[in-house]
């Protein structure tokens, strides 16, 4: 067992798809809540074996497109600063603030640096102890831990030249904005699995009983949001708002503790702005005021509150919140495309306009 | 963001800024990566990796039963279809 191509035969994917049609009896709308599960429904052309019947929209769950403009130009600001090194995810490269993105910042001479873990950020900032190293912290609670596992090694090695500057979302108290919203048309939810593991799923069960919503932990293969499709399905069908395991492989109900320990020793719930969307409470994390000393917002005296966005005609807020589809939206594929972005979802790798551009509209 | 990979673990390595370290082959592709998360994690465990951290192990009991059920479905489906065919 490989735990991949198990879970991608075509063949099975027809049969699951044909089950799902056989128990779709009305309409139905389905939010899959994962930038990588519509990239995955996308890829592989899922919503064609779908009976018309049934609607998937697409969520928030882009960690890239929901950070505010704001907190993006804090840390192209910093990255001009002489003797700050500021390391980043590679996504967030050239997602635009309101003036300008990383991107630009680099070519006009700023230190940025890419890493694929929060682990070589702390190395960064052991090897430069001339620079102070700001870590970009992007992320929902899958990469919070590893983001807070940073932090405790910087400590650990008793740096002071590593900074994290936090813009950690949560997902639940999202899924609660949408689901309030009055013109939301979200039946169910597929949960994002990769939050779910570190997670677990107890946070979804009053969700899912306060607003009448089944939702379905769901994977990210071909075959695991199918059959998180089905087990929407027939939720939906019976009339049963409850919370479903499809990705039970690696999700378990209280989902990985230590985790979640290191999470809650390093940060705290606050309240935060998602760009496009708006301020929702309770959905951010914070560095602890004991880890005052690592937070780039209180060392460098930024000022990340305000979503200066600049004006312009992209709709990425409403294709955040699953009201329009990226089609929609009259700029998408003509002055909004990959190589000139008007929004983040065009340009992160999980992205739903990305997603539309690069397997539907193009290619 | 949040794409996570299987890899299976092959060897621990020294702790890194105290952060317990191990090798994981991702089909055939060797990284580092971290176990903090996963203190009981063994040699030949199978995990799901993010950002060079391991969340949590995969179950294989489970990823078989979510096959089974895949294969019933189709299974069920099949049978229905030739019983409304054969109608």
């Amino acid at each position: 067992m490989k735990y991949v191509d198990e879970f991608r035969d075509p063949e099975a994917a027809r049969r699951l798809a044909a089950a799902i049609a056989a128990r779709t009896s009305r309409p139905w709308t389905i939010m899959e809540i994962c930038g990588g599960q519509t990239h995955a429904i996308l890829k592989y052309g899922l919503e064609e074996l779908l009976p018309k019947d049934l609607t998937l929209v697409h969520g928030p769950g882009c960690p890239v497109c929901v950070t505010p403009a704001g907190i993006i130009d804090a840390a192209v600001e910093l990255a001009a600063y002489d003797d700050v090194m500021l390391v980043s995810f590679g996504d967030m490269l050239r997602v635009p603030g309101s003036r300008s993105d990383l991107l630009s910042a680099k070519a006009a001479g700023g230190d940025v640096r890419l890493v694929y873990s929060p682990l070589d950020a702390v190395k960064l900032a052991q090897a430069n102890p001339q620079k102070r190293v700001v870590f970009f912290a992007v992320g929902f609670e899958t990469t919070a831990p590893a983001n807070a596992a940073a932090v405790l090694a910087a400590k650990r090695l008793g740096l002071r030249n590593f900074f994290l500057l936090a813009a950690h979302r949560r997902v639940p108290p999202a899924m609660e904005a949408i689901l309030s919203a009055p013109s939301c048309r979200v039946q169910a939810f597929l949960a994002a699995g990769h939050v779910c593991t570190v997670m677990g799923y107890r946070e979804y069960l009053p969700i899912a009983e306060t607003y009448r919503t089944p939702v379905v932990v769901t994977g990210f293969e071909p075959l695991d949001i199918l059959q998180g499709i089905l087990q929407a399905v027939e939720l939906l069908e019976q009339g049963k708002a409850s919370v479903a395991n499809q990705y039970a492989r690696v999700v378990t109900e209280k989902g990985n503790l230590q985790a979640q320990r290191l999470m809650a020793e390093v940060f705290e719930i606050c309240d935060a702005d998602w760009r496009g969307i708006g301020r929702i409470p309770a959905s951010g994390l914070r560095l602890k005021p004991t880890y005052a000393a690592f937070d780039a917002e209180q060392v460098f005296l930024l000022k990340t509150a305000d979503d200066q966005e600049r004006q312009t005609t992209c709709l990425a807020g409403k294709v955040l919140q699953g009201l329009i589809k990226p089609s929609d939206c009259p700029a998408f594929g003509s002055v909004c495309r990959p190589e000139s972005p008007l929004g983040a979802p065009m340009v992160s790798t999980e992205g739903a306009c990305a997603a539309y551009f690069r397997y539907r509209q193009h290619g | 963001m949040c794409l996570a990979i299987p890899g299976r673990i092959i060897s621990f390595e020294p702790d890194e800024a105290g952060s317990k370290m191990a090798k994981a082959d991702f089909a055939g592709i060797i990284k580092k990566i971290c176990i903090d998360f996963l203190p009981d994690v063994q040699i030949g465990d199978y995990v799901l990796v993010h950002v060079g951290f391991a969340l949590n192990k995969i179950d294989e009991a489970e990823a078989l039963e979510t096959l089974n059920a895949l294969r019933e479905v189709g299974e069920a489906w099949q049978e229905a279809g030739q019983a409304s065919a054969s109608e």
